[in-house]
């Protein structure tokens, strides 16, 4: 049995895991784009402030590839998939065989359309090549203010280790708050308030117009939508991921915002699959497919895909949107719908302004659709794990955001069959 | 593998549990040390949930399908080989806090007192038997092992 | 003079260089004798509510805490002592009557540590428990005057009918102790050990909890004057049935189970209503004659088909050598005769601590009557109050009884540490009380694995004393006072007991 992954990062090694679980002997080959053996793209952030090294960032050993008796071929991109013949051609036009394909080739940045936006001072962060050359510029030319275009999550980790580096930061976001997609106006305001506070500049409702470079090409300043004007010494775009899928459309894959899979991670075309920021999996919150770009959904639909490759059924449960992230020292997890909520949504709030503690429970129907804790994060997981098991809430939804809550507050039934079976899989 | 099982009917909520795990965590392990010497203060990893009269103490499942496996963006949260235990490597954990979001179980810690790492229960990998098991006065937690084949 | 506090009796000495605050004790004491301040991080006690159960001494991690008497002291006066003193003072202040639990603790005579027993020698060698076969069986019941054999089949077959026996592996069993007075947990520690160990424990006068039913072998019920719990499935499960007229911690009057102990499982198995005081009454109001007391037994008898053993069990007073007698006589099965150290969960301090005497006595006096009487094999003598150890069971054998109860011993064996506060129901070993916040703290498979080890540990020590007497079986020792030497008593006292002074032979 010929295994054959496009990518190589949590998908990608979870359907490796997923496939040894059950074949040992298959050949598995893995192609990367990449040069680097192994790395978690989450941590780019923290190599770029200097909080891990390069040696650190692999979240497997190097052995692991040896152990699994997997291929690994690196810097080669995979330019055309023959879904009849079964076959891959990369970009060093080798033809490589396969029975089983994965397609986890993850996100792209969506990339600006701004004038100039080509420039050499313009970065994009999602990769670890993105976050060496951003270091090396620095260094090397010094830099001392930076603009970020958006205000999420890539934005804020990258604003972060930028601060860390010793830069002056400005993060210019569209909407009238940072986080705008997971928190609300009283968590936007906390985290806003500690970036202030370590000389982080803020522009809402905003977003750059135009880039005006120098004559060596370098970037002088920004023109943002509403005229105003910003210096700068470099600009990350930080606008947002798009699942990497013109491989598989161009073979035909049935495709929406990524690559459509089902329960079981395969798409459309017999024996090939697609797994983690490239697939469009089951969104049990919404009841629909759609792409969720989180690390442990990645790792459950790679592990997910690989069993169901090696030919063992395995369901995949489905996901919903969730994050956890520290800034500027304040822990933050948010999960599930938490905006743009219906009228007759219930929400629980508990908000400590002296110690900048707020969370928030959003219930519909009795049951928690969505969770957001800033501050103090203890025992968040409990939430997300009754968001995944739509459970009843009605019972104990005073308990909720009580010091005390915990499993002692579930139904004895519940909290028995949690401890005796099958911890909630995401 | 050998599981702790938690039986809440015998309970009395006495926190021992915490006490004892708090020290078998701490670098001294000598009991007045670790709580009057030792700084930053350790942590204990089991948790003991109280309502009225009932309470139970409450550590890491070891979960065989566990959630913060692949949650973990670091690569720090292990299985260990021979005990099947979830561990966390220490000196990998970047503080990320994606397990804390995805256990069910809520068992997992935010310690922040020194370097910061995710904290939860490691079935006191050096010892014979968790030190929870060992000194609960009323047989509250108890090992089961698992049968050999 | 105004108001006064009550004195302190107990001060919870804490070691504060051992002290970590980790507040268990504050968390466990039922009495609320610890506190901790969050300000100064430290953990205070108020010692005027400590009782001394010691809770909070064994379940501090670093042994920081050592309970002591508080020396407060007064003038030295052998007649009007502390304790007196304090008496009259708290009566003059509520007006009360003094309730206590646990047995006497007046230091009246113990003639058991006035008893010596034998051992063979050079004539009758001693036996080595480890290598002979030792038998500590006994039956409980009525023996036949004379035994007859069938000898016209190929095999000798037993003519004479047999009454029905109690079998213990060992001769001692659980005393009565009500489900209402002790906790549920306790129960099932006492009906897990004695299913464990095949000996019996005895409901008490609390009726039979449904999830005791399952030890049904090994439970000896008891109906008592109120009657509490008593119906036909009570009656058909248990092995035997005991009738209460007395008990050794309070003779003359009858059973008291305080409102606040009377929770909704309670108020199920003794059917009676939640909360209210579970008065039994002095007399059973249908037994006022030993007629009656015959009427009852055999009313029993005939209700179980005269399958099980019917028995009585009454408190040693003065005439317990007569009233054993007439029992006898009236039909049971077996007497059990419940000393003047016996224990009980509540019972006022007067009627405990002067009323009744010691079972030593009451258990020689009544052997020696049912001898001379000749009817001694028509029931057994089960000997109770105030059992502490091996050689005490030994003794009361050699001195006629058939077996012992323990009570006391079985709950020490649990945790108690005789405070003697178990009418407050707030026993923090989760012995005598129906808070489920501590009836938690006695699981019963700590309980009965307790007392199992107790038993066992008990066995050994009385194997190893019956060898030493050269004998092998307790039937051997049953009533034989030539194995026993009074040390230090009056010549009544060996009189009355039935023994010799120490250091004359046969």
């Amino acid at each position: 049995m010929k295994y054959l992954i496009i990518g190589n990062s949590v998908s990608a090694v979870a359907a490796i895991e997923g496939i040894r679980g059950q074949d040992k002997e298959g050949e598995i080959t893995v192609i990367s784009n990449e040069p680097y053996y192994n790395y978690s793209r989450p941590l780019i952030s923290y190599f770029l402030g200097e909080k891990v090294l390069l040696k650190d960032m692999p979240f497997r050993s190097k052995d692991f590839y040896e152990k699994n008796k997997v291929k690994l071929i690196l810097n080669v991109n995979a330019d055309r998939v023959d879904t009849k013949k079964k076959y891959v051609v990369l970009s060093d036009k080798r033809k490589l065989n396969f029975d089983k394909l994965l397609i986890a080739s993850g996100g792209a940045p969506i990339v600006s359309e701004i004038k100039n936006s080509d420039s050499d001072s313009v970065f994009t962060f999602t990769n670890l090549n993105d976050a060496v050359k951003l270091k090396k510029y620095i260094k090397t030319k010094k830099v001392k203010k930076a603009a970020v275009l958006g205000g999420g999550l890539i934005g804020l980790k990258v604003t972060e280790a930028l601060i860390e580096l010793g830069v002056k930061v400005t993060i210019i976001e569209l909407a009238d708050r940072i986080l705008a997609a997971s928190f609300d106006k009283k968590a936007s305001n906390i985290i806003q308030k500690a970036l202030e506070k370590i000389g982080c500049g803020l522009i809402t409702n905003n977003t750059v117009s135009e880039i005006i470079k120098e004559k060596n090409g370098k970037i002088k300043k920004l023109v943002l939508k509403n005229k105003k004007t910003l210096d700068t010494d470099l600009l990350v775009t930080a606008i947002g991921v798009i699942p990497n899928k013109i491989l598989a459309e161009e073979a035909g894959l049935k495709t929406d915002k990524g690559i459509l899979v089902d329960f079981y991670m395969q798409t459309n075309v017999k024996d090939i699959y697609a797994a983690g920021d490239c697939a469009s999996a089951r969104d049990l919150l919404l009841s629909v497919n759609r792409p969720i770009a989180i690390w442990p959904a990645a790792a459950r639909q790679g592990k997910v895909a690989g069993c169901n490759m090696a030919g063992v059924r395995k369901k995949y449960a489905g996901s919903f949107a969730m994050n956890s992230v520290e800034l500027c020292g304040i822990p933050t997890i948010s999960g599930g719908i938490t905006c743009s909520l219906k009228k007759e949504d219930r929400v629980l709030e508990y908000y400590n302004e002296e110690k900048q503690i707020y969370k928030k429970v959003v219930l519909r129907d009795n049951k928690i659709i969505g969770a957001i804790f800033v501050g103090d994060i203890e025992r968040a997981g409990l939430y997300i794990g009754l968001i995944k098991d739509k459970v009843d809430v009605a019972a104990f939804k005073d308990c909720l955001l009580k010091e005390d809550f915990g499993l002692i507050s579930f139904p004895k039934e519940y909290r028995k069959h949690l401890v005796a079976g099958e911890a909630a899989i995401l | 593998m050998d599981k702790i099982l938690i039986k809440e009917e015998y309970c009395m909520g006495c926190r021992l549990c915490e006490v004892y795990c708090l020290v078998q965590h701490s670098k001294t392990k000598n009991i007045i040390k670790a709580y009057k010497g030792e700084y930053p203060k350790p942590v204990s990893r089991i948790i003991v949930e109280e309502k009225g009269y009932v309470s139970f103490a409450l550590q890491c499942r070891h979960c065989e399908d566990a959630p913060c496996l692949d949650a973990c963006m670091s690569g720090a949260m292990y299985r260990d080989e021979k005990t099947n235990a979830v561990l966390c490597d220490e000196k990998k954990c970047v503080a990320c806090w994606m397990c804390v979001m995805t256990c069910p179980f809520g068992v997992i810690s935010r310690n922040i007192d020194d370097k910061k790492i995710a904290s939860k229960c490691d079935l006191c990998a050096n010892e014979e038997e968790p030190v929870c098991v060992k000194n609960c006065p009323n047989e509250a937690i108890v090992m089961v092992r698992e049968k050999k084949k | 003079m105004a108001k006064r506090p009550f004195p302190i009796e107990f001060i919870a000495e804490r070691n504060e260089a051992k002290c970590i605050a980790c507040q268990a004790c504050v968390r466990m004491c039922s009495n609320d004798v610890h506190s901790y301040d969050a300000e100064t991080d430290k953990v205070t006690s108020d010692d005027s509510k400590c009782v001394a159960c010691h809770f909070c001494e064994v379940i501090c991690p670093t042994r920081a805490i050592t309970i002591k008497r508080n020396t407060s002291e007064f003038r030295p006066n052998a007649n009007w002592n502390a304790e007196v003193i304090k008496n009259v003072t708290k009566q003059a202040e509520t007006g009360g009557v003094f309730l206590t639990g646990m047995g006497c603790d007046k230091p009246y005579p113990i003639y058991w540590d006035h008893i010596l027993l034998n051992a063979s020698q050079v004539t009758n060698p001693s036996i080595d428990p480890l290598r002979e076969p030792m038998e500590l069986r006994t039956y409980l019941g009525r023996k036949e005057d004379r035994v007859e054999i069938d000898y016209s089949k190929k095999e000798p077959a037993l003519k004479t009918k047999l009454n029905p026996q109690l079998k213990l592996e060992i001769p001692i069993l659980f005393s009565a102790m009500s489900y209402g007075s002790i906790s549920l947990n306790t129960c099932k520690s006492l009906a897990r050990a004695a299913e464990g160990l095949k000996i019996f424990y005895n409901t008490g006068e609390g009726g039979l909890h449904k999830d005791l039913y399952r030890y049904r072998a090994n439970t000896i019920v008891q109906v008592a004057s109120g009657r509490f719990g008593v119906h036909k499935e009570y009656l058909e499960a248990g092995a035997a049935i005991e009738i209460k007229l007395g008990q050794g911690a309070k003779p003359g009057i009858g059973g008291h189970l305080p409102g606040e102990k009377v929770s909704e499982d309670i108020s199920q198995t003794r059917m009676i209503p939640v909360g209210t005081d579970a008065l039994s009454p002095a007399p059973h109001h249908d037994i006022y004659s030993i007629e009656d007391l015959k009427q009852l037994i055999f009313a029993l008898k005939e209700v179980t088909r005269y399958k099980k053993p019917v028995g009585v069990k009454i408190s040693a007073v003065h005439n317990v050598a007569p009233i054993v007698s007439g029992i006898v006589r009236a039909g049971a099965d077996f007497v059990s005769i419940d000393g003047l150290r016996g224990g009980t969960g509540a019972a006022p301090t007067a009627i405990r601590d002067n009323v009744g005497i010691p079972i030593e006595l009451a258990i020689a006096v009544a052997d020696t009557r049912l001898r001379e009487e000749g009817i001694r094999n028509r029931a057994s003598l089960i000997a109770a109050g105030g059992i502490r150890c091996s050689s005490d069971i030994v003794k009361a054998i050699a001195l006629g009884a058939d077996a012992v109860y323990i009570g006391t011993a079985a709950l020490v064996a649990m945790g108690c540490n005789l405070c003697q506060k178990c009418y407050t129901g707030k026993c923090n070993w989760g012995i005598a009380t129906q808070d489920p916040y501590l009836t938690k703290r006695l699981n019963p498979d700590i309980g009965a694995r307790r007392l199992e080890n107790l038993i066992k540990a008990w066995s050994l020590e009385i194997k190893e004393m019956l060898g030493g007497m050269g004998i092998n079986s307790i039937e051997s020792l049953r009533g034989n006072r030539e194995q026993l030497r009074g040390i230090d008593l009056s010549d009544t006292d060996l009189n009355l007991l039935g023994i010799k002074p120490a250091g004359s032979a046969w």
